[in-house]
């Protein structure tokens, strides 16, 4: 009984193990940015049509996950939504190349019922909203960026994200640039501790979502694409240049395309300067080590054609934001240092 | 000397029975080892934290990631608040429901009615999060909120802004999860009360519904409580659900109308991105701390329940 439940059992084990490598030649894994996953999942799927030899199965396991399974060894490639700092560089134990590979940006979404029009706010009255200076819709800081709208004497009901995540990390690192009050009251990071007396926090971009979609008076952060699919009206803000601009892909691409010398040191791109550029904007990244242990050529390929052009041509049908031209060659350079 | 008790009748005793009893011993024995386990591998986690913070963490109220300044009491008295409206809800609602499907409904309608109470168990708690927060935090915002502040306002407990999420949303949605854990244990609990008692009962005189509340519950309250217990459980861990509807603000309010915080809430939310090692400890002492609530309760529980037997 004993003897052949083990002969099953072992030749299960070894049916599977033939199996595996029969359905793909190389399998890469990756893991991390829960924001890249639709962008990944369209890429990758894609990139495994035509070349039928690669597979690669990414885990949406949020970026600080992905850092540690990436530093653990666990994963041929992590992504994250923001580079990895000194100390994670550290831990790494050896050369880790940082690559930008995608763009978002956070669309300042409301609930004003009787609104149509709208809304403007400049970067301070961003700040001031999130910092509970402004109270009320009808503030005059409010009112006299939006002449001829009736605003509501209502209050403001601010919504951030609860979960740790790349968004509320733009969005706190756009709020240090334009107020040096929240840069030494709160200060950037995925979690801050809010300090609005009325903020509420939501977890996702579908939680801050439902709950601004559900207060009247709300306002809250979301996610570009989230936005665009969702159909949520969101505030123009103004830029650096003094311009208005809407949350598009093509104002977030213009606030990436003005500075094309971003590093994984020096990566911010918020409040960026240029007449189009939208101020809530940010890259995604890829980790890899610079001498990966194995399958180097095949990820080296995966990667290549992800940041080049025709992998960037799958993020428009998912509503994310391709690279500029010139940050895609930024990015093929320091992938070109990899071992392979 | 005094006789023996009892003696070992059998002096055979076959190989099987070893066995079996070694496996059973084991058995035993793993659960005690995985606690154990569980539990020091909490403390060796958040021992960065605790050595930074020391006891202070526990009455300390600021969670501010940025600064690495962590605190541990909005948390503990969001999980504490919200699983109390929400036994106090369900273990009403739950125990009347209880006595109504196991003495007073027909038949035809307590067996499909239990299967769609119980059914309710099955749902997964995002179901319940999403529903919470699309449908029930605007009702509580627009109609229960108002209903209460209008009644109750005068009370810190329903004062100040309603946003919708918050404590009380909280709780009614563990209230509703818990619910079929209380019926339908209590439900097994009354229906195995012996029928003899409900027939002396009735033969004194009694209405059926003297003889609920008289008779057949005090007879089965070791038992309900015990429902209400493992009930109370799920509700200090629930953690998906609660995350969508509490809020997520790390402040003590005394109005039931404010958002909130819970243990398992802030470890969903944050762990994922945690990147230093301070922060991950902390995290990692919020479980530990929550993993203490829920033994300290479990403990009260029980000792209560030890209580009521023992007099009854």
């Amino acid at each position: 009984m004993k003897g052949s439940f083990l002969r099953c059992f072992t030749t299960a084990a070894v049916g599977v193990a033939l199996a595996v490598p029969a359905l793909a030649a190389t399998q890469l894994t990756g893991a991390g940015s829960s924001f890249d996953f639709p962008f990944f999942s369209k890429a990758f799927y894609i990139y495994n049509q035509k070349n039928p030899d690669v597979t690669i199965n990414y885990q949406s396991i949020g970026s600080g996950g992905g850092i540690q399974q990436f530093t653990a060894k666990n994963v041929d490639f992590g992504a994250t939504d923001v580079p990895m700092n000194a100390e994670e560089l550290g831990r790494a134990g050896q050369p880790v190349l940082q690559i930008p590979v995608t763009l978002g940006g956070a669309a300042v979404a409301y609930n004003l019922p009787d609104v149509t029009a709208t809304i403007k706010l400049t970067r301070q009255a961003v700040a001031d909203i999130y910092l509970g200076k402004i109270l009320k819709w009808n503030d005059p800081q409010i009112a006299k960026l939006n002449p001829g709208v009736k605003l509501p004497d209502m209050s403001i009901v601010v919504v951030h994200r609860s979960d740790g995540s790349g968004t509320s990390y733009i969005f706190t690192d756009f709020l240090s640039h334009v107020s040096p009050e929240w840069k030494s009251k709160v200060g950037v990071g995925k979690s801050v501790s809010w300090p609005a007396p009325s903020s509420v926090g939501a977890k996702g971009n579908e939680g801050v979502a439902g709950q601004v979609r559900s207060t009247p008076g709300a306002i809250g952060y979301v996610e570009l694409a989230y936005v665009i699919e969702n159909h949520m009206p969101a505030a123009l803000l103004e830029n650096k240049a003094g311009k208005w601009v809407a949350c598009e892909p093509d104002t977030v691409a213009a606030a990436a395309a003005s500075k094309p010398e971003v590093t994984a040191t020096n990566f911010s791109i918020v409040d960026a300067a240029g007449e189009n550029s939208y101020p809530l904007s940010g890259y995604s990244w890829i980790v890899v080590y610079k001498k990966p242990a194995d399958r180097a050529k095949a990820l080296y390929d995966v990667l290549s054609w992800l940041v080049g052009t025709q992998g960037q041509s799958n993020a428009k049908s998912v509503d994310y934001v391709p690279l500029p031209r010139n940050v895609q060659t930024a990015a093929q350079a320091t992938l070109n240092q990899m071992q392979r | 000397m005094a006789p023996p008790r009892f003696r070992r009748v059998a002096r055979f005793v076959s190989p099987v029975d070893h066995g079996f009893a070694a496996v059973v011993y084991g058995g035993s024995i793993l659960f005690a080892l995985l606690i154990i386990g569980l539990f020091v591998e909490l403390v060796l986690g958040s021992w960065p934290s605790i050595a930074a913070f020391g006891p202070s963490f526990i009455w300390k109220s600021a969670w501010d990631p940025v600064n690495s300044k962590f605190g541990a009491l909005p948390m503990i008295y969001g999980t504490v608040v919200t699983s109390l409206i929400a036994i106090v809800l369900a273990g009403f609602v739950g125990i009347m429901a209880a006595v109504f499907l196991a003495d007073f409904a027909p038949r035809w309608l307590a067996t499909p009615l239990s299967f769609l109470i119980e059914l309710l168990a099955a749902v997964p708690s995002v179901v319940y999060g999403l529903w919470g927060l699309f449908i029930l935090a605007p009702f509580v915002r627009t109609a229960i909120g108002p209903a209460l502040q209008k009644t109750l306002g005068w009370t810190p407990l329903f004062s100040g802004p309603i946003y919708g999420v918050g404590l009380l949303t909280g709780g009614i949605i563990l209230a509703l999860m818990i619910v079929p854990t209380v019926t339908a244990i209590s439900r097994d609990v009354i229906a195995a009360i012996p029928q003899d008692l409900r027939e002396a009962s009735m033969a004194l005189g009694t209405t059926k519904w003297e003889t609920a509340t008289r008779v057949v519950l005090p007879a089965a309250r070791v038992g309900i409580f015990g429902a209400c217990v493992l009930a109370l459980g799920r509700a200090l861990g629930e953690t998906i659900a609660v995350t969508m509807v509490i809020g997520n603000r790390p402040e003590i309010s005394s109005s039931l109308f404010a958002p909130s915080y819970t243990l398992a809430s802030v470890i969903a939310n944050e762990f994922t991105e945690a990147t230093t090692s301070v922060y991950i400890s902390a995290l990692i002492e919020l479980g530990l701390i929550l993993f203490v609530v829920s033994v300290v309760v479990n403990a009260l529980a029980r000792m209560m329940i030890w209580r009521v037997r023992g007099s009854a």
